[in-house]
């Protein structure tokens, strides 16, 4: 109970201290909505165009724009020196990498719930009847996203070109859920069959799971010193 | 804690970074209440020393072990007995002097906290300005903060880097007695400073560190502070200043 009591604590700093400036939640939300304007006079919405590339062009938004907030998590600390303090507190690298991760976490879905809005209104997609197999695609891959990120976010905080260094370390990695994430929305969005996610939904699944155990085993070694 | 009783063990402690030895071969010993400021010159290898007994930094080789526990191994259940104060304030700008404690409080699990909080902030002096943001304060005020944080837990052991820095005399004299009254309380306090008449005035053991070798410890009941800034003078290299009259 202490484990998660100190975990939450951890998220509910994050999240008070980004509500106080919302630099991060901004900068994602208008930096998906450029992506969402872009690709929409890029592909002029052509019905064949846009089966193709529909599930890309969201799953770069929540990606591209995601990758904002993953710099910031453990770059602030880093730069306003207030990692140490976290790392004297009396909890595990395990518990902070939680605290940090789950805040990516919500940053991410409040950033794709706003998205998924702008997207359904520019694309003219009605998402309603598809909500329930949607959203649990895009929280596999946020989850997915988070775990990774979190990781190397703590991993390049201490390199001078931080960003650059985080899309390097994220999207090779991150490759086969991106896959995943696109097939599985595409059949999503234009109506197959449930069954058909599955295999994409296991690969997600397997995805986040190993992930989160690399993490468990290695970011004691990664936020040492 | 050892055979020995000693809150404060380091043996062999050598750290490199790279190429460069930064500590060679450390032997420290500290008791309960023992208050041992660290003197030496930039580059001596203090805030390094600091950084691993806090385990914040791991050494190169050598052994150290705080209340028991070796800082290696047992980091959670060691940051539940130290409280550490660095020049840098580990406070997060964008929330208030409360909302701080608040977090600390939190991950140290500190029971009846909003008390405490209270008690720690007037403490330090900051009653009214409980709900400001730390970003508002002066450098003084965020070292002042700094300092209820590091307390919040009621610690055992104090590691302090340079816990002047920024305070003005106001501040330096509350942060005297603060120190007074936690080494009559029987704490173990380890604090490195350049200053050397502030540091001897507090303390119980004074050592000098030239870099990385701890080339003297001693006890200040047996030497003056003039005959130890003497030895000071001695070790590092350093000239005296001058004292003009006009």
């Amino acid at each position: 109970m202490t484990f998660i009591q100190k975990v939450w604590a951890i998220v509910w700093k994050d999240i008070a201290s980004e509500l106080r400036t919302k630099e991060m939640l901004l900068s994602m939300c208008l930096f998906s909505f450029l992506v969402l304007i872009v690709f929409n006079f890029t592909f002029d919405t052509g019905l064949k165009n846009l089966r193709e590339n529909i599930s890309g062009i969201l799953w770069v938004a929540f990606i591209f724009s995601g990758l904002m907030g993953l710099g910031r998590s453990f770059g602030v600390e880093r730069d306003k020196g207030t990692l140490h303090g976290l790392l004297l507190c009396p909890i595990s690298p395990w518990g902070i990498y939680l605290g940090k991760m789950i805040g990516v976490f919500i940053f991410m879905v409040v950033m794709e719930i706003f998205t998924l809005s702008v997207f359904t209104v520019l694309y003219n997609i009605n998402i309603i009847p598809f909500l329930l197999p949607l959203g649990l695609i895009i929280f596999l891959g946020t989850l997915g996203f988070a775990t990774i990120g979190t990781v190397f976010s703590a991993m390049s905080a201490t390199t001078k070109a931080r960003d650059v260094m985080l899309s390097i370390l994220v999207f090779p990695i991150s490759v086969p859920m991106i896959i995943a994430l696109v097939k599985a929305t595409y059949i999503i969005l234009w109506g197959g069959a449930i069954q058909e996610i599955y295999p994409w939904l296991k690969i997600l699944i397997a995805f986040d799971l190993v992930f989160l155990l690399l993490a468990y085993l290695t970011f004691g070694f990664i936020i040492e010193e | 804690m050892s055979k020995d009783n000693y809150i404060i063990e380091v043996r062999g402690l050598v750290k490199k970074f790279g190429f460069k030895t930064v500590l060679r071969k450390i032997d420290l010993s500290l008791k309960k209440g023992d208050l041992l400021v660290l003197f030496g010159p930039n580059g001596a290898g203090k805030t390094t020393l600091i950084q691993i007994l806090s385990s914040l930094m791991l050494p190169t080789s050598g052994k150290v072990w705080i209340a028991g526990f070796d800082t290696g191994y047992d980091r959670e259940a060691l940051h539940k007995v130290i409280g550490v104060i660095s020049h840098n304030t580990f406070l997060y700008n964008n929330l208030s002097a409360h909302e701080n404690l608040k977090f600390y409080g939190r991950m140290y699990k500190v029971m009846n906290l909003r008390e405490r909080i209270e008690e720690v902030i007037g403490l330090v002096g900051l009653r009214g300005y409980m709900n400001d943001h730390v970003q508002t304060f002066s450098r003084g005020m965020q070292q002042r903060l700094s300092v209820a944080r590091a307390i919040i837990h009621d610690p055992l052991i104090f590691f302090l880097d340079e816990p002047f820095t920024g305070l003005d005399q106001h501040g330096v004299e509350d942060f005297k007695q603060i120190l007074k009254k936690f080494r009559d309380q029987g704490k173990t306090i380890v604090m490195t400073s350049h200053d050397l008449d502030r540091g001897l005035e507090l303390c119980t053991q004074a050592a000098i560190l030239k870099s990385g070798n701890l080339v003297y410890k001693e006890d200040v009941s047996n030497i003056s502070q003039d005959d130890f800034k003497d030895i000071y003078f001695q070790h590092t290299g350093e000239q005296k200043m001058p004292v003009y009259v006009y």
